[in-house]
């Protein structure tokens, strides 16, 4: 097979996939949307309820990881090895960090009744139902992608360790970290849309 | 230059041997072939259900099957039929054939992902299979409406499951075609000297990208409801069931236009070669096909008019939906006006083009009956409708697919099939479409409703008739593809260019060796100049 050293080409593929990603996402922001027009005093009493400050964490953690990610790629390309590891090893860890954050989160709402199909939720108003359901749909799924994109951030760094990823042949390395960035972005949007609805 | 080995008896990557040098390949055109019996497979599968449907149907009452195992039987139908029969049956056959060595390269741009899509078919396949032997077939209809598919105690979750692997699968194909075609185009080939199979094929793929997400999400809704019951549908806990048909149909209208677009780039290349004619409009051609991929994205919701939509809205829809109807007129014009004072050499991939245009106008213009939310409103769901899609997907991309089967199987296995098995059995197929599909309008404009499992007195001579067109269309297919497979055992090898085309592929041996060309390429200015052919088999014509 004739080899491609067509870094760009690589790229293009993966902003296609990434684009596909934010569609994936848009439907449930659409369904978002319709709700929110439909039961807004709901979801804004809902909203206050979540904890804003865990969410600001959160989001700081997600853009510090993107910040060592972008690093990392940056490093590569002038060859210092031990930065970019660096790099990917903090944002694999920012990307565990969130997911613990998350996790206490969840915990704290299950606690209080507040889960699909529970008692509460159920008999309560219909605006907090959907927003809880769009609100654990919703997280649980970027949770999901949370994990990929930390997958891919280990797999990279296991490549740069073994010296596959190089100043020359960075496309994984690259890749991943838009993948990262898409999954940061993402949250960008989920932030505002569930903890600060004023 | 016939003596290079072809790519069945290459292995690539060359370590591989046996079923491996398959099963492991990345060689764009074995995962093509694997592609075709795959897909032949499960078409076979659904066109026998679809026969058991007009079976049951022929006389009133129950003839041979209860109506729970109907339900099972044309749900099967449908979910086989689009998401693993038409919607990867040109892009994954004959894209994966084809594309690379229309724009004059080796391979697809990600090989392994490649190979991938096909793994994730096959997958998507096999669940669909264990779907059925797991708590009871599913019931819902292929397109999965809730509050139904939420609430049925069949197995819906897998076969919602398998519809989500097949649609990453479609999706990754598409990513994979528009790199390639952006980045491993022949450096001599611009954008407009592209073949038209090809840009079909780049349109397709933006669909594909644009609107396969939409269901991806839709389907996980549907199972996060089945064990969660969030009750993002559910009126009783603040949903809306209108939101899902939302989400479902913008993905599934634009779906398609996904496998009716290659279909009529298989069309656009038969045409021009039996023709012996330059392709009439070729700009026209490929701007319908990106108008066809944008338009088809907004008209979704004329699937909805009777599900409670503002009148704004139907009025809006409906519109967008006549706008659609332009593009593939003028590919239905440029066809035509290809033949027109054309030197035209009959063989079976034309034939069955020549059908395709018929019966693919008819679904059209039936379309537009559909569009219009008056009418839509008098025959909405019912057999008229069924016959509407069975006249474009079966008669389109149907037709299209045999046409293409019958027009590349030379070039993909070198053997030559017999030409007068290949006509009656089109003609079968044919005349058994009509008396199939035809009484469906009138019995559909009778009133008669889709998916019932029993009728009223009056609807039982349609339904005779069309039970007797089924049997005639399958005798037929079988008849057709049981010819192709024949023509494996001919020891007739065939030439490089058996009709007479102008495009890449035709430049290739016939079966293609492992990387397609043995000489590089020669790009031509224009795809469809026909003025080398034509003078070569007169040429021919003089010295015999």
């Amino acid at each position: 097979m004739a080899s491609h050293p067509d870094e760009s080409g690589k790229k293009l593929g993966m902003w296609l996939f990434l684009y596909t990603e934010i569609i994936l996402f848009g439907g449930l922001f659409v369904l978002y949307a319709v709700y929110f027009s439909r039961y807004f005093g709901d979801f804004k009493e809902s909203g206050k309820t979540l904890n804003r400050l865990i969410g600001l964490m959160n989001t700081v953690i997600l853009l510090f990881s993107s910040f060592a990610v972008a690093a990392a790629v940056t490093a590569i390309q002038k060859k210092e090895k031990k930065i970019a590891l660096t790099g990917l090893a903090t944002a694999t860890l920012c990307g565990l960090i969130f997911l613990v954050n998350k996790y206490f989160e969840w915990g704290h709402k299950i606690e209080a009744g507040i889960y699909p199909n529970s008692e509460k939720l159920v008999s309560g108003p219909h605006g907090q139902n959907m927003f809880f359901g769009l609100y654990y749909v919703i997280t649980g799924l970027h949770g999901v992608h949370i994990i990929i994109g930390m997958t891919l951030l280990i797999i990279s760094l296991v490549f740069v360790l073994e010296g596959k990823v190089t100043s020359e042949r960075f496309a994984l390395l690259e890749n991943s970290g838009l993948y990262w960035h898409l999954v940061d972005l993402i949250w960008i949007f989920i932030f505002p849309l569930f903890y600060l609805i004023i | 230059m016939e003596a290079v080995p072809s790519f069945f008896e290459t292995h690539s990557p060359s370590r591989y041997k046996g079923v491996w040098s398959w099963l492991l390949t990345m060689d764009h055109k074995r995962i093509g072939i694997m592609y075709l019996f795959s897909i032949l497979f499960w078409f076979l599968l659904a066109v026998l259900l679809g026969g058991m449907i007009r079976l049951e149907l022929m006389f009133i009452g129950q003839t041979f099957m209860s109506a729970e195992v109907y339900n099972s039987v044309f749900t099967l139908h449908g979910v086989i039929m689009i998401f693993l029969f038409i919607i990867p049956a040109l892009p994954a056959i004959f894209g994966n054939f084809f594309l690379p060595i229309q724009i004059g390269t080796d391979d697809v741009f990600f090989p392994k992902l490649n190979l991938l899509s096909w793994y994730l078919y096959m997958a998507g396949g096999l669940i669909a299979i264990v779907s059925l032997f797991s708590e009871g077939f599913p019931d819902t209809g292929w397109t999965f409406y809730v509050p139904f598919s939420i609430s049925t105690r069949t197995n819906v979750s897998t076969a919602v499951f398998a519809a989500f692997v097949l649609g990453m699968a479609s999706m990754l194909t598409g990513l994979n075609f528009i790199t390639t075609i952006h980045r491993m185009r022949h450096r001599d080939m611009g954008w407009m000297q592209i073949p038209l199979f090809t840009w079909s094929l780049y349109a397709t793929s933006w669909v594909q990208l644009l609107a396969t997400p939409v269901v991806s999400i839709t389907l996980l809704l549907v199972i996060i409801e089945r064990y969660f019951n969030v009750g993002l549908f559910d009126p009783a806990k603040g949903g809306d069931p209108i939101l899902y048909q939302h989400l479902f149909w913008m993905y599934s209208h634009p779906a398609v236009y996904i496998m009716i677009l290659p279909g009529m780039g298989v069309i656009s290349e038969i045409i021009p070669v039996f023709a012996r004619k330059s392709i009439f409009g070729y700009k026209a051609i490929v701007a319908s096909s990106m108008a066809i991929a944008i338009a088809g994205s907004l008209v979704w919701a004329h699937h909805m008019y009777t599900s409670g939509m503002s009148d704004t809205a139907v009025f809006v829809f409906s519109l967008l939906t006549f706008v659609v109807a332009i593009p593939s007129a003028i590919k239905v014009f440029s066809w035509v006006s290809t033949l027109y004072k054309g030197s035209i050499l009959m063989t079976p991939p034309l034939f069955l083009a020549l059908c395709f245009i018929y019966l693919f106008s008819v679904g059209g213009l039936t379309g537009l009956v559909l569009g219009a939310a008056g009418t839509d409103i008098h025959v909405h769901d019912t057999h008229f409708v069924v016959s509407h899609f069975h006249f474009t997907m079966f008669g389109g991309t149907g037709f299209a697919f045999f046409a293409a089967l019958h027009y590349w199987w030379p070039k993909m296995f070198g053997r030559m099939y017999d030409f007068k098995k290949a006509y009656i059995g089109a003609i079968l197929l044919t005349g058994g479409f009509m008396f199939h599909y035809v009484p469906m309008f009138i019995l559909g404009l009778q009133g008669m409703p889709r998916r019932y499992f029993d009728y009223l007195p009056q609807y039982e001579k349609g339904n005779f008739f069309a039970g007797f067109g089924a049997a005639f269309m399958i005798i037929g297919v079988f008849l057709m593809i049981i010819n192709l497979w024949l023509s494996l055992k001919n020891q007739r090898d065939v030439s490089s260019d058996p009709w007479g085309g102008t495009t890449l592929e035709w430049q290739t041996p016939s079966p293609p060796a492992l990387y397609n060309f043995i000489t590089e390429p020669v790009v031509p200015d224009y795809p469809y100049d026909f003025s080398g052919v034509v003078e070569r088999y007169s040429k021919d014509d003089k010295g015999e």
